[in-house]
């Protein structure tokens, strides 16, 4: 255990030594603190736009630091070598996952704590009302849901070449759920056989990551989402990502790395 | 490799800088002879904004979509996305249409029941029921004010599309709900700014300075210039029903604020143009005849 949490710790490390956070946090600020200046028909109060412009802002950030991040963790180590020294202490491939996971988990975890405080702090200093438990429960959800990227993304890493195509391609299937992915039910109906079966397949393969996405019910004041559902979708989130550093570790016990 | 040669880059940096001194300088010989400020917006309307500048013509495709968002403010979320049965109605702008604004209608209920376990679990993390927030919201007890947060996305529709007459009239209509009179009408002079002589405009004008400026005499001229400019259209706009329907509504309010007054004869031209147009004439008729009566009750007036 200690030899993964060393692990995380040089991942957590490496989240506050790159610009990429910090340029990401001052454009979402630099966008935010813009909209939020402008004045529709004189009215001080109205805050929805903002909300919603920064949430938006929020995921696109939080997944850009996760993907970067955990794209370039494994072949980093390869074409640095630093691979080899690592697994000569010894330490086990699996805990070599492991540790990169949990590191990209938890440092993604602190980078949208950050936004989420700054959300927090302008849309309450507009709105003069703390949803506080609204927006942790929005956080909680997000990081969840990070927490299947981050797995999905260093599966990517083993299988690709280069950190650069796992980054494209999984910021394609990972805009491509979020945009269709409660919506392949439907277009599945709109087609007909074999292609039903396959649409249909799909939409029960996917890991959905829509469902943590609680934007609206934020933004338009909807209160807090059950607790119980809550719990089921992080086991629902739980099983994916479970699943994901399972197929990364096989892949990962079989790569060659030379 | 060739060692590139240091005069190289100077040559190209000489040659990058002479033409960019040809380019700039005859426009900085306007630029100072440019004598006031005004002249920078010679020729430009209202509507010749930020927006045109950045997309030009093609930003009349953006208008819509804004629209459609204050649509999806108003019901706090809960839309139909491109995959779902949609109705082209906006309920947004049925109460500045004079129709109810009836946030308990099912007719909106797009969803349907979860078709797998996904999808019913998904329900669960989304805007799931359909509410109005001038009527209370998700919550159900949103104070109506809240209505302002759709205002935005109207007026930046406006200055996508400054000829779509419906921002206008539907963001004065909240504006006017909202106790906020003279932005009404301010956006209401934009509109006619950038559509000068639009009857919808004139007449949701004319109605504001009525019954929330109280200033008969203005909503009187105001509905005067809407007649005069829906007759002086062509023909051909005359038949848009529309278009009849707002003439129909303006003389009767005209009508109105003459009985009102006392102004028997003017009451009665105007219900004459409203017998014109009406499709229940014999109704109108009836008013007539009333407003005749009363006005051969009272000496001293002279028939129309």
């Amino acid at each position: 255990m200690n030899t993964i949490w060393a692990l995380t710790g040089v991942v957590i490390k490496e989240l506050y030594r790159r610009k990429d956070f910090y340029v990401l946090f001052v454009l979402t600020a630099v966008i935010t603190f813009a909209a939020g200046s402008v004045r529709f028909f004189h009215d001080p109060n109205i805050v929805r736009y903002v909300k919603d412009l920064c949430m938006l802002l929020i995921w696109i950030s939080a997944l850009l630091i996760t993907i970067v991040m955990a794209a370039r963790q494994i072949p980093a180590e390869r074409e640095n070598r630093t691979i080899f020294p690592l697994l000569a202490k010894p330490v086990a491939r699996g805990q070599v996952i492991l540790g990169k996971f949990f590191g990209c988990w938890l440092a993604s975890g602190t980078a949208l704590a950050v936004f989420y405080l700054f959300f927090a702090i302008i849309t309450g200093s507009r709105e003069h009302y703390w949803p506080v438990l609204d927006y942790f429960q929005a956080f909680l959800l997000q990081w969840i849901m990070l927490g299947i990227v981050t797995a999905m993304t260093l599966l990517g890493s083993i299988i690709f070449a280069a950190p650069s195509s796992t980054v494209t391609i999984l910021f394609v299937v990972v805009a491509g759920i979020l945009f269709l992915g409660r919506h392949l039910n439907t277009i599945a109906l709109h087609n007909s056989e074999p292609m039903r079966s396959v649409i249909y397949t799909i939409y029960f393969i996917i890991p959905h990551l829509e469902l943590f996405d609680v934007r609206e019910r934020v933004v338009n004041d909807w209160g807090l989402v059950n607790w119980l559902d809550c719990g089921l979708a992080a086991l629902y989130a739980a099983a994916y990502t479970g699943l994901f550093l399972l197929l990364t570790w096989l892949a990962f016990r079989r790569k060659s790395l030379t | 490799m060739k060692k590139i040669p240091l005069g190289w880059p100077l040559a190209l940096l000489l040659t990058v800088c002479f033409t960019l001194a040809t380019l700039f300088v005859p426009r900085a010989a306007w630029w100072n002879a440019v004598p006031r400020a005004a002249d920078w917006n010679k020729g430009w309307s209202q509507s010749d904004n930020v927006f045109k500048l950045l997309f030009g013509e093609g930003r009349r495709l953006f208008a819509n979509e804004f629209f459609v968002m204050a649509d999806v403010y108003f019901h706090s979320g809960y839309y139909p996305s491109i995959f779902d049965r949609q109705d082209t109605d906006r309920d947004v702008a049925d109460p500045a249409h004079g129709k109810a604004d009836d946030s308990n209608s099912t007719s909106d209920d797009f969803l349907g029941p979860p078709p797998d376990w996904i999808a019913a679990l998904d329900r669960h993390f989304v805007p799931n029921r359909h509410t109005h927030l001038s009527s209370g919201g998700p919550s159900g007890h949103v104070k109506e004010v809240e209505v302002q947060e759709i205002l935005p996305w109207l007026k930046l529709a406006s200055d996508m599309n400054p000829q779509m007459i419906e921002t206008y009239t539907v963001g004065a209509y909240w504006l006017s709900r909202l106790h906020m009179f003279a932005q009404a009408r301010d956006f209401l002079f934009e509109g006619l700014h950038n559509n000068p002589g639009n009857s919808e405009l004139l007449f949701d004008l004319g109605s504001l300075y009525n019954k929330d400026f109280h200033d008969a005499n203005r909503a009187r001229n105001v509905w005067m210039a809407g007649l005069r400019c829906w007759e002086a259209q062509s023909p051909n706009a005359k038949t848009n029903t529309e278009g009849q329907l707002i003439y129909e509504e303006t003389a009767m309010n005209l009508a109105n604020l003459e009985k009102d007054q006392g102004n028997w004869p003017q009451a009665v031209k105007y219900l004459k143009i409203v017998k014109q147009v009406s499709p229940n004439p014999d109704a109108i008729q009836k008013q007539i005849d009333e407003a005749k009566k009363k006005m051969a009750d009272q000496p001293g007036i002279s028939k129309p």
